[in-house]
């Protein structure tokens, strides 16, 4: 019989990529201080260390304020582009258009470090605000991804046919585009959600004294002793965001259905 | 109702229409019928509002229309697409364009219901729109712009996307319906067919310009040019000569000899010039054997023949000619349908011709 190489490696692949995350419930209900084989039984213990760590609230709460903030200033900015790029032709479109796109594709460290110049330079003082002007310039570029298909997919007659019935351009945009492309907005939200409480790069760099989830989680790693309880808020904010991922989804799915589009392709 | 005078419309460098003048009278069926590119959608979009033009007027009611938005238009459209909103119940969408209206809630649901029940969508209203078939989203689209009341409907295509059945019972539903509302209708179609069967007036255009604008029969009948004439139906057309002509024109036509035409069956022809003429295939007829001869009458041999059923179509070639002509019979139980290379007297009526500069 053959050995089949092509299976192998596709498991294979995918062991090398998920294995990792496993690790992460299983460590968390270990009974041991010592993230190693064997096991030495089961304990939610780190569960409740994680849950009496006042600093780590303090880290969550701003997580929460940024990720939110991001969330909803990257959807709403993604809003105008993605309906400029749509249903207007300008001079000047396909470059303003990349420009905005292009911070997807740039390394974090260099954005972060220009902001860093910045603000310094400006006598911006460091905080949770800093972070959330870093995390919605990386952040608007999926919102205009998921918006742009949004938008491409609602039919252009839709729009005139509302004018035709007497709406202005106003009330067009409120009774008949939001709520056609709402699903995608809910979808745009809940993907810069996730991006921004994971980010680390630009929180680190930005954040001065405040710390997010991401940059507490990764100073917490200098102690032995509280890798277990990382451990286990590990585990929850895997169980989030998958959570928030199929959410999104789904929102993004409904929304084509609902206006009869092709999909496009998504994040999942 | 509605004028155009002399509408122009620039796309870039492309000229979409030149110069358009033409009325639409009130409570009129007026078609503007073209193949596609012709400009016909431009010109409906022009009255709707959402086309600006580059030169000219468009008045409704003697007003400019000039900077007047589309929801300031006392005209409402039915769109190709219908543009259901999908994220509406049927209900909803029928009643969308009430929303200013100073009515009570109940006064508004019962008008709702009543524009249903003139489109045949009785019990339809708690319906998703994206529910809905092809045939049933276009009387939504219809209930949606008529509970307006507008002076003017516009449609745009409206039937281009249903089967062959629904269409021409819609067709007919639609000219009942005009009848019934007493409103303008504009309709835009490539299908000459559409246009023969459910307008009161025709505008043809070719080009971004009106070639011609008639009644269904005289545009069938007298089309103004042979661009026209094979647009609408089908034509046969044959080689000519002018000979003298006042009040009759004397015409010397290939295959068929020596003709006077009625000086309204000619366009300005100059003696000696060298015109074409035109008729169409049912003017022309087979004499069977034992039928009595006609006034006119030429020998021609059968070259191609198509079975329909209840018509046979024959492309003949009438002896002095070279040219195929297509004639039309209607198969009368009894009369045998001929073969191809078989010899026929052809009668032919000289009212029955056009003549073409």
């Amino acid at each position: 019989m053959k050995f089949p190489v092509l299976k192998t490696y596709t498991v294979a692949y995918l062991i090398f990529l998920y294995a990792p995350i496993i690790l992460l419930p299983i460590f968390a209900f270990n009974d041991s201080k010592v993230i190693a084989f064997p096991l030495q039984g089961f304990t939610t213990n780190w569960f409740k260390t994680m849950w009496a760590d006042e600093q780590l609230f303090h880290a969550l709460k701003n997580s929460l304020i940024v990720s939110v903030s991001t969330a909803i200033l990257s959807t709403s900015l993604g809003i105008f582009a993605a309906r400029a790029t749509t249903g207007y032709a300008f001079p000047g479109k396909g470059a303003a258009a990349g420009l905005i796109m292009l911070p997807m594709v740039l390394p974090e460290m260099i954005m972060s470090m220009s902001m860093l110049v910045v603000f310094l330079a400006i006598g911006l003082p460091l905080s949770i605000f800093t972070i959330i002007l870093g995390h919605v310039l990386v952040c608007t570029p999926f919102a205009v991804a998921i918006l742009t298909s949004a938008f491409q997919s609602l039919d252009k007659s839709l729009e005139e046919a509302a004018m035709d019935l007497g709406e202005g351009p106003v009330s067009t945009f409120y009774r008949v585009i939001l709520p056609l492309v709402m699903p995608g907005i809910v979808s745009a939200m809940l993907i810069c959600f996730t991006i921004s409480l994971d980010e680390f790069i630009i929180a680190f760099f930005l954040g001065g004294t405040e710390t997010t989830l991401s940059v507490y989680i990764f100073g917490q790693f200098r102690f032995p002793a509280k890798v277990p309880s990382i451990m286990a808020l590990g585990t929850i904010l895997v169980c989030l965001s998958i959570l928030l991922l199929t959410t999104a989804e789904y929102f993004r799915r409904r929304g084509l259905a609902r206006t009869g589009g092709k999909d496009t392709g998504g994040f999942l | 109702m509605i004028a155009f005078r002399g509408v122009q419309k620039y796309y870039g460098d492309y000229h979409a229409l030149r110069g358009i003048t033409a009325t639409i009278n009130g409570g009129e069926f007026f078609s503007l019928l073209g193949p596609s590119g012709c400009g016909k959608t431009t010109l409906l979009r022009t009255v709707a509002g959402f086309e600006d033009i580059s030169g000219g007027q468009v008045l409704i009611d003697g007003k400019d229309m000039a900077g007047v938005p589309p929801n300031d238009r006392p005209t409402n459209m039915v769109f190709q697409s219908y543009a259901i909103f999908p994220h509406l119940t049927v209900e909803q969408n029928v009643g969308f364009g009430l929303r200013k209206d100073p009515r009570s809630k109940d006064e508004k649901t019962r008008e709702v219901d009543k524009t249903l029940a003139l489109v045949g969508l009785t019990g339809f209203g708690k319906r998703a729109a994206h529910a809905l078939s092809g045939g049933q989203r276009q009387r939504v689209a219809l209930a949606r712009a008529l509970i307006l009341k507008p002076k003017v409907l516009l449609l745009d295509e409206p039937l281009s996307a249903l089967d062959k059945k629904i269409r021409e019972q819609m067709q007919m539903e639609l000219i009942k319906l005009q009848r019934e509302v007493g409103i303008t209708f504009v309709l835009v179609t490539h299908d000459q067919e559409e246009a023969l069967v459910m307008s009161d007036r025709i505008a043809v255009m070719f080009d971004g310009e009106i070639a011609q604008l008639d009644e269904p029969e005289r545009l069938y009948r007298k089309p103004a040019s042979q661009r026209v004439a094979n647009f609408i139906g089908t034509m046969n057309f044959l080689p000519a000569r002018v000979l003298s002509g006042s009040a009759m024109v004397e015409v010397d036509v290939q295959g068929l000899g020596r003709v006077s035409l009625d000086a309204g069956q000619v366009s300005g022809a100059a003696i000696g010039g060298m015109p074409v003429v035109g008729f169409r295939p049912e003017t022309l007829t087979i004499l069977f054997e034992g039928q009595a001869p006609a006034d006119r009458e030429a020998m021609a041999t059968v070259e191609e023949v198509v079975y329909y059923g209840d018509m046979t179509y024959y492309d003949v070639k009438i002896d002095g000619t070279d040219q195929q002509l297509r004639l039309s019979m209607r198969n009368v139980f009894g009369r045998p349908v001929l073969d191809i290379g078989a010899r026929a007297r052809v009668a032919w009526a000289p009212g029955a011709l056009v003549l073409f500069r």
